[in-house]
């Protein structure tokens, strides 16, 4: 049974070359690991906090579309809003002016559409209170009192974009999933290496008496602390890196890569996971290698 | 100490030795010989459990080893001295290192300046080389070496593969006589070799028993020596 490394002696360390390319690669590659990394943790977050604002704004708000002949329209707006009044959970309802109706189908028709002269819907919007209202109940009620009126909760705006949030939270549960991998894969490798290019060393510890978790043991600490020191070296600069992307700009959700508050603590566990990938890779690599001697 | 009962072993098609028995008792001298290639270093590594017999059985201190741990292997291990002819150092290590190594390999804290250490520098005459690299030092200074690590850990039993293989006449005579002043301390000491003359020598200084293996068989040798 091979002990934890960091209880390990550095006298078991010492015996092993103390040089080699592979343990340098294995302090590069964690670097490079650890800082993509910490960029598929701040994506997560990212689109953790988009989806929830998406979300979260339109389930906040609710639209209702009344369509009636022109001599109707207003006594149904009316109808409606004194419907709103009366509905637990509404805190507040108003019909769109006829400016904000026009900004709204500016995008598709353009500034100068006359909008008098055409039967477009009137809109009323209504935000929530914290206890909500029910949904379904208010939809059954407006549509017996106002004829007119279609209740849109959002529901149908929102289940799309709750779906890709998750998808792109899932995308980037992968993305740290495969940088775990392929760093257990490159210190595996480095590992063997190194346990190859030792097998002389090896072969003499093993013939003076040497047991499995001693010879293991000088392997695994080494590669661990590599790793620990590539990946807190990698972690370091994708934090840096990530202060210095632009922050909520008006651009897109990406300008706000980055974590917030106490989110900046988790990128400090990506060292901590990469010294134990490497510490279980190195360990099966050399149980792995001590097999084949005798 | 070591018993080996009816043992076989055989290379790929080429069977090496059968039936082959063979007791070391405590405190014994014996001698390996015959020509290279008729399985002397194989027999020792049987010994060590370096290699295990296709058919028959290896005893070491009264127990049977077959199916014993790695574990325990290792700790057997720790109770043989092996001098091999290319003694196998850790060349980034000092001589002192390399000799002390199987203390520290045992967990024990005894380190390079241990006074132990120093007085068995001593007696293999190296006490001017424990800073040095293996590499640093002539063939005779570097089976001295590898004689000091085997007995450092006070083993029962020392077990030399061709240790006078790559030195010259002198330097024979003195690992002889550190191994013939090792048997008289009471260890047993068994050394594989094709140096007659070595097993000449060592006869007038002690009673060994050379056993020569010929034809797959050990047989023990007689007045042709």
């Amino acid at each position: 049974m091979i002990r934890p490394a960091f209880l390990a002696s550095s006298e078991a360390e010492r015996i092993v070359p103390p040089t080699g390319t592979t343990a340098q690669l294995t302090t590069l590659a964690a670097a490079a690991m650890a800082f993509l990394c910490v960029f598929a943790l701040a994506l997560l977050y990212t689109t953790g906090r988009v989806a929830d604002r998406w979300s979260g704004e339109l389930a906040q708000s609710a639209t209702v579309r009344i369509s009636a002949p022109a001599d109707q329209m207003e006594a149904q707006v009316t109808a409606v809003l004194a419907i709103l009044a009366q509905t637990p959970g509404v805190a507040d309802a108003r019909a769109l002016s006829d400016e904000e109706q026009q900004a709204l189908l500016t995008p598709w028709f353009g500034p100068d559409l006359p909008l008098e002269t055409l039967p477009i819907p009137q809109l009323v919007e209504l935000t929530r209170d914290a206890r909500g209202f029910d949904a379904e109940g208010l939809r059954l009620r407006l549509r017996a009192e106002v004829p007119g009126a279609v209740f849109d909760d959002h529901t149908r705006w929102r289940a799309p974009l709750i779906d890709a949030a998750q998808r792109l939270r899932l995308l980037g549960w992968l993305s740290v999933a495969l940088i775990a991998v392929t760093m257990a894969v490159i210190v595996s490798l480095a590992a063997s290496t190194a346990l190859a290019a030792n097998g002389q060393v090896i072969d003499v510890l093993r013939l003076i008496g040497a047991k499995d978790s001693f010879v293991a043991n000088a392997f695994v600490r080494r590669f661990t602390l590599r790793a620990l020191a590539g990946a807190a070296l990698g972690t370091a600069l994708g934090m840096v890196a990530l202060v210095f992307v632009p922050s909520d700009t008006p651009s897109g959700f990406l300008s706000g890569l980055g974590f917030r508050g106490a989110q900046w603590l988790a990128p400090l566990a990506v060292p901590l996971v990469t010294a134990c990938v490497a510490f279980l890779a190195t360990g099966l690599a050399a149980r792995r290698r001590l097999r084949e001697i005798s | 100490m070591i018993e080996l009962s009816g043992v076989s072993y055989s290379y790929g098609d080429r069977r090496l030795f059968s039936d082959v028995s063979l007791t070391l008792k405590a405190g014994s001298f014996h001698f390996l010989t015959g020509p290279s290639g008729t399985g002397k270093t194989t027999l020792l590594k049987l010994c060590y459990l370096e290699l295990s017999p296709e058919m028959g059985s290896v005893q070491l201190f009264g127990s049977d080893t077959e199916g014993t741990e790695r574990d325990a292997v290792a700790a057997l291990r720790q109770r043989i001295g092996i001098v091999h002819q290319d003694c196998r150092f850790i060349d980034h290590l000092t001589v002192a290192e390399n000799i002390a190594l199987p203390l520290r390999v045992a967990g024990q804290k005894q380190m390079t300046e241990d006074s132990n250490l120093r007085e068995l520098m001593a007696w293999v005459g190296l006490s001017h080389h424990g800073a040095a690299h293996p590499p640093q030092l002539s063939g005779g200074e570097r089976q001295r070496a590898a004689l000091a690590r085997a007995v450092i850990m006070a083993p029962d039993v020392i077990l030399a593969d061709e240790p006078t293989g790559n030195v010259d006449w002198e330097m024979s005579t003195r690992l002889l006589g550190l191994l013939v002043e090792l048997n008289r301390m009471g260890k047993t000491v068994v050394i594989a070799t094709h140096d007659l003359n070595l097993i000449r020598q060592a006869k007038a200084q002690v009673q060994a028993r050379v056993l020569r293996i010929r034809d797959g068989k050990l047989q023990l040798a007689g007045s042709d020596l």
